[in-house]
């Protein structure tokens, strides 16, 4: 396990849906520890990139994966790579926050339970829920059912049910997209915090979030002759005051199309 | 400045106003006809039948005095009948559909088998009396049994079941499934914790279908073999057995006034039976369904 | 066509901007005006009209609070707000110079005879072409131009560092002259600055082009 380096790398990565492409031949690095938002107009292969991480695109009969993605210098889609290993170590949270019918404690040990976890339930769940900033206000109710809680809550919630069986990495799918501002900016701040431990790739369609939480950001676009390639792949910074490709910036200063 | 003139507006209106209550009043006629003939059937019921029902009547067996007959016999065998064809076809509905909507989901095998399997369901259902002749009491030698006359109900209502299982899994939010393949369940994992106990109310409902049909069914049992007139009690899965349909029919063929009040007694004996499984099964089924929204 | 209503706006923002620096020429050429005629009248106006400069920059720079609040402005949009709120600032304050040198020609009065040195108004014609340059520039988005505009400024760095020169001579040869010389001063030091604020303006167009602050270095050429 290499400490230096990103933690995740693409060589060459198209996804294809039967005969029709939805992502072209990307090359992207994404910084360990570090926040990286992918930006792109709709329909433009984000999120079905960022299903490459951790091999969800496997649940889709029709999709089929070429090129390499590296995690840690390891092929994931090797011949020998189990892809529910994977998800162990690379986690997902979803744009609708979707908890499980149960309650709040056993959404947030469903993944240690599954996995054969011999340690102590209690003890994860309380470490999960601090670690995403929910502990405070639900310790008192965990048995209460997860759907009781409001929608901020319940993404907060997702994230613990992710962070319970240790991922080096979170993808989050437009994380907010589904929760009212004040919930977001909360979100936000989460991002940053874990983003001391975790590496986080956050797919959004929301420019400003991508400018106030990412390191990094790459822009994927669609054209007529090529879909989902990627245009420009830089520090934030750069990227909302300076970005080197037209196209880019065309997008963000909202002048697309 | 109005587009369309007042006056083309006001005749509309009012054409909408009568037209909505025309087929309100209608909706509320079918509903009048349809619960009025249940009220006139189970008012006839209870006049004929009602002063039959006496303890003496559930305990006692079938005799050829109408005085004396009683529905134990029948009543036994078709809780029996229907636990068997209950139990079989629960397990083997829900596997099934599990398979088709969660292994084989959306390829040509699942297609042409869920046509065929809601075909089946049209099939006579004497067919099946006579398959079950042939198979189970015949080939598998369980002679005219309970077990034989279990097993032939529960292919008679495995389609149901598998259907209602079906649609229940399906309704299984894929949400749910995504979540927790993305903590690393293995398929089975997610079929087990997630999709059962969120499909489970669906599937409770067919089985009360089923069971609600397999207690009704009297030609399939007759051509496997039930008998009509059991002065004793099934005491095994081996021995032979009437059910209460069967014997409700066979009182009504009787000529003695007697008997006609037996089957209407019988027949409310049968309601209440259906009745309570019912209910038992959409408690069930509510405390299920209370965790889902 | 989208953002139509924000392209706009900030077209109408640009347009503005060199409405502002139209009256900053103006000043400038007015208060030398003043300044070589000996008029007071004039110099008054000057003196009077700068109130409309700091108007306008306020103005200007109460529209890019504006746009930035409520348009979430990135990447070049961020970069021509910014812009043209700096620009306004330094605008304005050549208008300050202008209306600096329309006091002091005030001060000075009609009937001073000793005579105004020569290279201040060289010094004027240059700061005010250095001005028109750099606003060229700015409506071109050409930072070669706004490079030309650095060279200009040594030239009236040196011209200054000459009147300078000549007034001390003046001053230790004739010690009557003293008072108005010190005055002569002041506007050679008020033409310095605005020359200077050209190049600030300039600056703001290259970093508004490139996204780079400073002067603009072209690629490292052979020699």
């Amino acid at each position: 396990m290499q400490d230096q380096g990103p933690i995740l790398q693409t060589r060459g990565l198209s996804v294809y849906y039967d005969t029709k492409k939805a992502v072209t031949d990307v090359d992207l690095d994404v910084a360990r520890n570090r926040i990286t938002a992918i930006i792109g107009p709709s329909g433009c292969g984000k999120s079905t990139l960022l299903r490459c991480f951790n091999r969800m695109n496997d649940l889709i009969p029709s999709a089929r994966v070429e090129g390499q993605v590296l995690f840690d210098g390891l092929d994931l889609y090797g011949h020998d790579v189990d892809p529910t290993e994977i998800r162990y170590e690379i986690g997902m949270v979803f744009q609708r926050p979707n908890p499980f019918p149960k309650s709040i404690f056993d959404n947030v040990a469903f993944g240690p339970r599954i996995n054969g976890f011999k340690g102590s339930i209690d003890e994860v769940v309380e470490k999960s829920l601090v670690r995403a900033a929910l502990w405070g206000e639900v310790k008192d109710r965990l048995k209460a059912s997860a759907l009781s809680l409001s929608g901020g809550q319940q993404q907060r919630l997702c994230i613990a049910r992710a962070l319970a069986v240790e991922p080096r990495v979170i993808l989050m799918d437009e994380p907010c997209s589904a929760l009212d501002p004040i919930a977001t900016l909360a979100i936000e701040e989460l991002m940053r915090e874990l983003s001391e431990d975790y590496s986080i790739i956050i797919v959004t369609h929301n420019m400003q979030q991508a400018a106030r939480v990412s390191h990094y950001t790459a822009f994927l676009m669609v054209e007529e002759a090529r879909v989902g390639f990627l245009v420009e792949f830089g520090e934030s910074r750069q990227i909302f005051t300076n970005p080197e490709d037209e196209r880019t910036e065309a997008y963000i200063t909202g002048r697309f199309g | 400045m109005a587009v369309i003139p007042q006056t083309e507006f006001q005749r509309r209106r009012a054409r909408r106003k009568w037209m909505g209550r025309a087929f309100h009043a209608m909706c509320l006629l079918s509903v009048c006809i349809a619960l009025g003939m249940l009220a006139v059937l189970l008012a006839y019921l209870l006049i004929q039948g009602i002063t039959g029902i006496s303890w003496s009547f559930l305990t006692g067996f079938a005799s050829r005095h109408p005085e004396q007959a009683g529905i134990k016999a029948a009543i036994l065998g078709s809780i029996y009948v229907v636990v068997v064809a209950g139990v079989v076809s629960f397990t083997l509905g829900v596997a099934t559909a599990v398979y088709l909507e969660e292994y084989a989901a959306r390829s040509k095998f699942a297609k042409i088998a869920k046509i065929n399997i809601a075909n089946l369901a049209g099939v006579p259902s004497i067919v099946y009396g006579i398959l079950g002749l042939q198979i189970f009491v015949h080939s598998l030698h369980l002679g005219k049994s309970v077990l034989a006359g279990g097993f032939t109900l529960a292919l008679l209502v495995l389609p149901i079941v598998i259907v209602a299982a079906g649609e229940a899994v399906r309704a299984v939010p894929p949400s749910f499934r995504e979540g927790s393949y993305a903590l690393g369940a293995t398929r089975w994992q997610v079929i087990w914790h997630i999709v059962f106990p969120l499909a489970f109310p669906g599937i409770l409902t067919g089985v009360i279908l089923a069971v609600s049909r397999a207690i009704g069914e009297t030609a399939p049992l007759i051509a496997m073999g039930a008998l009509t007139f059991v002065p004793f009690s099934p005491d095994s899965p081996l021995s032979r057995f009437t059910v209460l349909p069967i014997q409700i029919f066979n009182w009504t063929s009787r000529p003695q006034e007697g008997f006609q009040e037996a089957a209407a007694a019988g027949i409310i004996v049968l309601l209440v039976i259906l009745l309570m499984m019912n209910a038992g099964a959409v408690i069930l089924r509510n405390r299920f369904q209370n965790k889902w929204d | 066509m989208v953002r139509a209503d924000f392209d706009r706006n900030l077209e109408d923002l640009v347009s503005e901007l060199f409405g502002l620096g139209e009256m900053v020429e103006k000043a400038i050429v007015k208060s030398m005006d003043a300044l070589q005629r000996r008029d007071l009248a004039i110099a008054y106006e000057v003196v009077a009209e700068d109130d409309l400069i700091d108007e306008k920059r306020f103005e200007l720079e109460e529209k890019c609070i504006d746009l930035i609040a409520t348009q979430q402005p990135l990447a070049i949009d961020l970069r021509t707000l910014l812009a043209v709120l700096h620009i306004a600032v330094e605008l304005e304050r050549m208008g300050d110079y202008a209306e600096g040198i329309g006091k002091i020609c005030m001060i000075i009065g009609e009937d001073e005879p000793t005579e105004t040195p020569q290279q201040l108004d060289q010094m004027a014609r240059m700061g005010v072409a250095m001005l028109q340059r750099s606003l060229k520039s700015l409506m071109d988005r050409d930072i070669d131009l706004a490079n030309d505009v650095w060279d200009s400024d040594d030239e009236v760095d040196s011209l200054y560092d000459s009147v300078c020169h000549d007034i001390f001579v003046e001053m230790g040869e004739h010690p009557k002259t003293i008072e108005a010389a010190t005055h002569f001063l002041w506007v050679a030091h008020d033409l310095e600055r605005i020359a200077d604020r050209a190049t600030n303006i300039s600056e703001r167009v290259i970093f508004l082009v490139t996204g780079r602050i400073g002067r603009y270095k072209p690629p490292e050429s052979t020699g």
